[in-house]
């Protein structure tokens, strides 16, 4: 039973990151449409230039002779990925209006390959491990009275996401960009006719998107170093968003948390009678299942066919 | 109608527009104007060119020829959100609602280009805002007992019949408290009761607030019934422009609207 429970837990964790970098491709597929083949990179390069900022072998060290402090070196590396919101709008969406999804789509192929070439260049490609000072090893406390062994990277983990979405979810239902935001999912046209400018909620959604990647950075980075394979992650998200509906917040949540837990729980039980590696297609295997009962997803809305 | 206003200077002059999608000229030497306070109808036979005239207006389509003067400002191509700032709101031959949110939600981003603080400064700083918000919900609740929708106001728009969604769009462009309200055959597809209501708030909105108004109908009994002057368009071209009296006996327009089918008068 413990061993299940532990099991399930570092499921869980997995699924956070899953849900972190699904929630992105979520935000931008609402506001947009477009699917942002490029959101596992976004993560691994607002990790690398974080780790750039704070860490003494980075670049910034290199130029300044310190390094930043942690808290700054955040909202540095925000600053950065606001500019590449910015950057994605002037360059490429600008020039994409009304295309068709599948030319949008291509695009941020193109803007994943770009992104990871130009990180490559800037930082390097050896794993950079990421430390932010949160805690690591394992919880005493749980240790000591439940014998269950838990990261505590893992509990912190799955609060930010916990408070993430919080804090997500009030921006959305709340905040004046927030209705701006649904309601240029919901009408582009109509949207810009109360004058509500598509550049800059674009802008704004992207830049959001790149937080909720920065974070998704921090978080894996923390556990496993940042390294290129965090781009894959984003192939992981895929099968969390058909499971969770491309345009649902909590869809993403708790897709994220399904197939963590799912191919954990599958890898360490029917593994061994399968030869083990079911982690890596459990996910795309559940997708499937789903796409054949329930093609909208957990929560999406339901695709009615306009007549 | 004896309601009483005073017809201003001109406050838009469309002057000589042309417009074309690859090779169909959707508009052609397009001249007119409309003067402050007044109710002005655009009509014509299907494809006449009638919402291209209005998306030109708003930023939607940008012109290849002409100028369009709105409130003294010359321009050829304006962006949609900078006509909106300037004060022209409309709605659509097709309901274009965000039909996700409430009623009150919707007729709240009406509001949008009225909001001083900036989109940054709003996810920053919660309390001003918080206070700016409170301010605008006022005007909404305004509009929303204006056009008598009290009952939907947390209606999710989508779920609403037909009618009572053309009232809501009406209200968001209301809420924008524009100088220029376009719209887009607003009693399309109404039974008759719902016209009615429909062309009383229209001439309230105008009587009321001074609201200038340019609509595209064609039912011909509402467009004689309410409108100052009418301008008459067919295959992008204009045929007349005048009172609803002067254009009725023109002989163009009988033409045009005998020797096309006219089948659109429900
Ligand atoms: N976005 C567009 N792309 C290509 N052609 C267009 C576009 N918008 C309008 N047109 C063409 O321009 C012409 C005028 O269309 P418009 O919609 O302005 O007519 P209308 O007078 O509003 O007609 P209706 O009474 O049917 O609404 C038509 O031939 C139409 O096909
Ligand atoms: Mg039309």
């Amino acid at each position: 039973m413990l061993f299940f429970l532990e099991t399930v837990i570092s499921g869980l964790m997995a699924g956070v990151m899953y849900s972190l970098v699904a929630l992105g491709f979520v935000l931008i597929f609402k506001a947009s449409g477009i699917f942002n083949f490029a959101q596992g990179v976004f993560a691994l390069f607002a990790g690398l230039a974080l780790y750039d900022f704070i860490a003494e072998d980075g670049w910034f060290y290199d130029l300044f002779g310190f390094a930043l402090p942690v808290w700054l070196g955040i909202i540095a590396t925000m600053g950065v990925m606001v500019i590449v919101a910015w950057l994605v709008e002037r360059l490429v969406l600008r020039h994409l209006v009304n295309q068709e999804p599948i030319i949008l789509f291509m695009s941020t192929i193109g803007l994943a390959y770009f992104l990871e070439g130009v990180g490559d260049i800037l930082f390097g490609s050896d794993v950079k491990p990421l430390d932010i000072g949160l805690p690591q090893g394992a919880s005493d406390y749980l240790l000591d009275n439940y014998n269950l062994y838990v990261e505590k990277l893992e509990v912190v983990a799955a609060v930010v996401a916990a408070v993430l979405v919080i804090v997500l979810a009030i921006f959305f239902q709340k905040t004046r960009i927030g209705r701006a935001l649904r309601a240029v999912a919901d009408d582009h046209q109509a949207a810009l006719s109360v004058g509500i400018s598509l550049r800059t909620i674009w802008v704004i959604v992207w830049s959001v998107s790149g937080f909720v990647a920065l974070v998704a950075g921090i978080m894996w980075g923390s556990k496993s170093g940042i390294q290129f394979s965090l781009s894959l992650i984003a192939l992981k998200a895929l099968p969390v968003l058909i499971l969770g509906g491309f345009t649902s917040v909590p869809g993403a949540i708790i897709g994220g948390l399904i197939i963590g837990v799912g191919e954990k729980v599958a890898e360490v039980y029917a593994g061994p009678f399968v030869g083990g590696a079911i982690e890596n297609w459990f996910a795309y295997m559940l997708a499937l299942v789903f796409l054949l009962i329930r093609p909208q997803g957990l929560f999406g809305e339901k695709i009615i066919e306009r007549v | 109608m004896t309601y009483e206003r005073t017809i201003g200077d001109t406050i838009l002059a469309v002057d000589q527009i042309s417009l074309s999608f690859g090779g169909v000229k959707a508009l052609s030497d397009i001249s007119f104007s409309v003067r402050e306070h007044e109710v002005f109808a655009i009509i014509g036979p299907n494809g006449a060119g009638k919402s291209s005239m209005l998306n030109c207006i708003n930023g939607f389509y940008h012109p290849q020829e002409g100028t369009i003067t709105f409130k003294g400002k010359t321009r050829r191509q304006v962006r949609p959100s900078e006509a909106a700032r300037d004060g022209i709101a409309r709605t659509f031959q097709n309901i274009a609602l965000f039909s996700g949110m409430s009623t009150l939600d919707n007729i709240m981003t009406g509001r949008n280009t009225k909001m001083n603080k900036g989109l940054f400064w709003q996810a920053i700083r919660v309390g001003p805002a918080e206070k700016e918000e409170m301010a605008h919900r006022a005007v909404v609740e305004k509009v929303i007992d204006f056009l008598e929708i009290e009952a939907i106001r947390k209606t999710a728009v989508g779920t609403l019949p037909y009618g009572l969604q053309k009232r809501v769009e009406l209200g968001r462009a209301l809420a924008a408290e524009p100088d220029l309200l376009l719209l887009d055959e607003p009693m399309a597809g109404m039974n008759l009761e719902e016209k009615q209501d429909m062309c009383r708030f229209i001439l309230d909105v105008n009587d009321e607030f001074g609201t200038t108004i340019v609509l595209i109908e064609h039912d011909m009994g509402v467009v004689m019934d309410i409108s100052d002057r009418v301008v008459v368009l067919d295959y992008g071209k204009k045929l007349a422009e005048g009172t609803p009296d002067e254009v009725r006996t023109n002989q163009d327009v009988i033409d045009a609207y005998l020797g096309v089918s006219h089948g659109e008068d429900e």
